[in-house]
């Protein structure tokens, strides 16, 4: 039980890290912690006791086995979430272009 | 097994990747190309409407058959609800592919824009036609990711600015998704949304289960631009250029925002009447604040992604109204009624927003500029875009004969025979008070003095962009016609049985 | 940019086929062990940017354009989804026997079409990521503005 809590601290961290900091590396840095939480919850959640890990041999044909589906979506998000932080990478690298600063309190320039 | 269900997704999808190979050796092969592929799926998406009707079809990838009744693989599900979206997003996606055929000469890198294009056009499709939760995720981060770049597409100040807000709240909202979805899997062990239904009836936590509704309602929200989370929607869409504009107020909020909200807590999730109110309580609130927001705005793609809030308000409004009637257990008819006047109050924004957005774009494309103090006196020179506008603004402040007079009084009467008197008495004034938005719309475009610099003439813009409009116009008329109790009868009536009768549509789905 | 020491240049050109020839081979055994088409294909661009990073794009004549979308990266994406229609079309996923026998037999004899999906994608994700680091580095050097 302890270990669901302390991934969902780590999502409350990266959450707090968006919100409050000014540098825009920073924050996509804390998007990156965010997501990661999320991958370790989710290889959390398709343990079983006693198992193994999910690759058939035909050695052994009855073994208990952790579950697979899980894993298969770590998979996919990781690869979302790596398409992700490279558009943004990208965005903020012309930003910076334009604007000559990291600062997200002097971009400001949309308003109302 | 129906082989129309992969071909409307593949078929964009092949063809994004064809246009960026295609598009080195021929010169001006995008444009028509994704034009052809529209129409293609415009005719492909009308057939499965019609075909559909109140039946169902389930299209299971990769031939896994189902093992003792437990559904094992992925399901795509066509049936009355998806086939409407499916209906809305390929018209409005073909008449913004035209509109674009000579509005994005002025823009470098054009075959990115059609190959982004087609990609956010196959994961909307994706996300309308899956039948299983993680599915609808990954098909909502293709088109989510390709409207990112296309929101940034001119690299300006400003567009870049708007990427960047729209990015990090969007990444937000996909974290708390697939939070929610981690949560769900923990607890059902299954992913099929017809198997986890079967699962919530046997018994369930209360407190987790209120947990997990606020985390999908959330995230999807923010993707929708319900109220609290509405911060991105002025900037990316009066940023972006205007037929993405178009798609993205047009067709994207209501097909990766609204869709996946009401599938999900109709089909899905055991209503409780908590939960129901919440609903209903965010979309009066996004109604009333969205509208009064809009009336200081002197931007016109501000103003118009303003009313864009208000008006989904409205549709949410009547699915929470929907939910509240159905958690009781009394009166199904009213109910019935209420998410049919939401449901065509979503195709008839789909036309006059898309219209208006379109309309927004000539007037730019001509002047170069969008703040409402600096135009003036177009209706003379512009005919055509000064029509179309004024029947799209009627459309959308409800007046009879349009569109939007039909689909609002249908509303403010399943609120008022609900006994939900303060619903209908909001929805009236905002119905006012947007009247009185575009009147100052039209007059400040329009219909005043020329105030604006004379050193260039200002003619029509240039044909293809003038089709689209036009097309979007009559569409404007026709659509009042689905009032009539025949026609309602037919396109609906299937999507509302369907969404109320959520024991019908898990029983059908595991029996196949 | 400039390229690295030259201790650098000689250790890169030892070790940079060996990361190749194993990004290879975690692609080709993506059905039997962990790994396949994304993590082998990640692999694969690491030798490709190992490489530039060591000797200076100038050293390899890359230019601006070749940062666009290159066109290995869409035939391959192609490819793919041509194997996924064949596999639809024909009513559900052809397993055709005897094709690849990998070492083990009895239940796990031939994955069927899955040893070509992980080749294809595979090549595909190493082409992208490729791309990605060339217009993230060419365009941080050559912009005026």
């Amino acid at each position: 039980m302890i270990t669901y809590l302390l991934c969902f601290i780590l999502f409350l961290t990266g959450l707090y890290g968006v919100i409050t900091r000014r540098n825009l590396i920073k924050i996509a840095i804390s998007l990156s912690i965010m997501e990661v939480s999320i991958f370790l919850f989710f290889a959390l959640i398709g343990y079983v006791e006693g198992g193994k890990a999910p690759i058939v041999s035909p050695a052994e044909p009855d073994q208990l086995y952790v579950d697979p589906l899980p894993q298969a979506m770590v998979l996919t998000a990781i690869v979302i979430g790596l398409a992700t932080t490279s558009l943004l990478m990208a965005v903020i690298i012309r930003i910076y272009k334009k604007y000559k600063t990291f600062d997200i309190r002097e971009i400001r320039n949309l308003r109302g | 097994m129906n082989p129309v269900i992969p071909i409307l997704v593949i078929v964009p999808l092949a063809s994004a990747f064809l246009t960026m190979v295609l598009g080195r050796l021929i010169r001006n092969l995008p444009k028509y190309f994704t034009s052809v592929v529209m129409l293609f799926l415009v005719i492909a998406s009308f057939y499965a409407l019609i075909k559909t009707g109140t039946g169902l079809s389930v299209y299971k990838v990769g031939g896994w058959e189902p093992i003792n009744n437990i559904p094992v693989g992925i399901y795509m599900v066509l049936d009355g609800y998806s086939a409407i979206m499916l209906c809305i997003i390929s018209t409005i996606g073909f008449l913004s592919a035209v509109y674009s055929i000579s509005y994005i000469n002025r823009y470098t890198g054009e075959n990115y824009f059609y190959a982004l294009f087609c990609l956010m056009v196959a994961g909307m499709n994706g996300v309308v036609l899956s039948g299983d939760l993680f599915n609808i995720f990954v098909f909502l981060e293709i088109s989510v990711i390709s409207s990112y770049a296309l929101v940034a597409f001119g690299v300006e100040k400003n567009e870049l600015e708007a990427s960047f807000k729209y990015q990090v709240l969007g990444a937000i909202a996909s974290f708390l998704i697939l939070f929610g979805i981690g949560l769900i899997y923990w607890k059902t062990k299954t992913l099929n949304l017809a198997d986890i239904r079967e699962t919530f009836k046997a018994g369930y936590d209360k407190t987790y289960y209120i947990f997990v509704q606020l985390l999908i309602l959330s995230g999807f929200g923010l993707k929708a631009a319900i109220m609290p989370f509405h911060a991105w929607l002025p900037d990316a869409h009066s940023s972006a250029p205007s037929p993405i504009s178009a798609m993205l107020s047009g067709v994207f909020i209501k097909a990766v925002g609204i869709y996946v909200t009401i599938r999900l807590f109709f089909n899905m999730f055991v209503i409780s009447e908590h939960v129901a109110i919440l609903i209903t309580s965010l979309g009066m609130l996004s109604m009333v604040l969205g509208v009064f927001l809009a009336i200081g705005q002197w931007d016109i793609k501000r103003l118009l992604a303003y009313h864009s809030i208000s008006q989904m308000g409205y549709v949410i409004l009547a699915a929470g109204a929907g939910m509240i009637l159905i958690s009781r257990g009394e009166k199904p008819e009213i109910a019935a009624l209420a998410i049919a006047g939401g449901l065509y109050h979503l195709i008839n924004h789909a036309a006059f927003k898309g219209l208006l957005f379109l309309n927004a774009g000539a007037i730019e494309y001509t002047l170069g500029t969008r703040n409402l103090k600096e135009m003036g006196g177009l209706s003379a020179h512009m005919p055509v875009t000064s029509a179309t506008s004024f029947i799209a603004s009627m459309s959308i402040s409800g007046i009879p004969p349009f569109n939007g007079f039909f689909s609002k009084l249908i509303i403010i009467i399943a609120c008022v025979q609900a006994r939900f008197y303060l619903l209908a008495i909001l929805a009236v004034i905002v119905s006012i008070v947007t009247l009185a938005s575009f009147l100052k719309l039209q007059r400040y475009a329009f219909y005043n003095k020329t105030r604006h610099k004379e050193d260039h003439p200002i003619r029509e813009v240039p044909r293809p962009m003038l089709f689209s409009m036009i097309i979007l116009g009559i569409l404007c008329f026709l659509l009042s016609l689905l009032a009539f109790p025949s026609l309602r009868e037919s396109i609906l009536q299937p999507a509302v049985d369907i969404l109320m009768n959520a024991d019908t549509y898990r029983s059908k789905i595991i029996g196949m | 940019m400039k390229g690295m020491t030259i201790i650098v240049k000689k250790t890169t050109q030892i070790m940079a086929g060996m990361i190749f020839l194993y990004g290879a081979y975690v692609i080709i055994h993506g059905h039997l062990t962990p790994g396949g088409g994304f993590a082998g294909g990640v692999i694969l661009a690491g030798a490709f940017i190992l490489v530039t990073l060591a000797f200076g794009s100038d050293f390899l004549n890359l230019k601006r354009e070749e940062a666009g979308s290159s066109s290995k990266e869409n035939i391959s994406m192609l490819m793919v989804i041509l194997l996924s229609i064949l596999g639809l079309f024909i009513g559900a996923k052809v397993f055709f026997l005897n094709f690849l026998p990998k070492g083990t037999v009895g239940e796990l004899i031939s994955a069927g079409v899955l040893p070509l999906y992980n080749i294809f994608v595979g090549i595909e994700v190493a082409t992208s990521i490729f791309v990605i680091f060339l217009s993230l580095v060419i365009y941080k050097e050559e912009e005026p503005t």
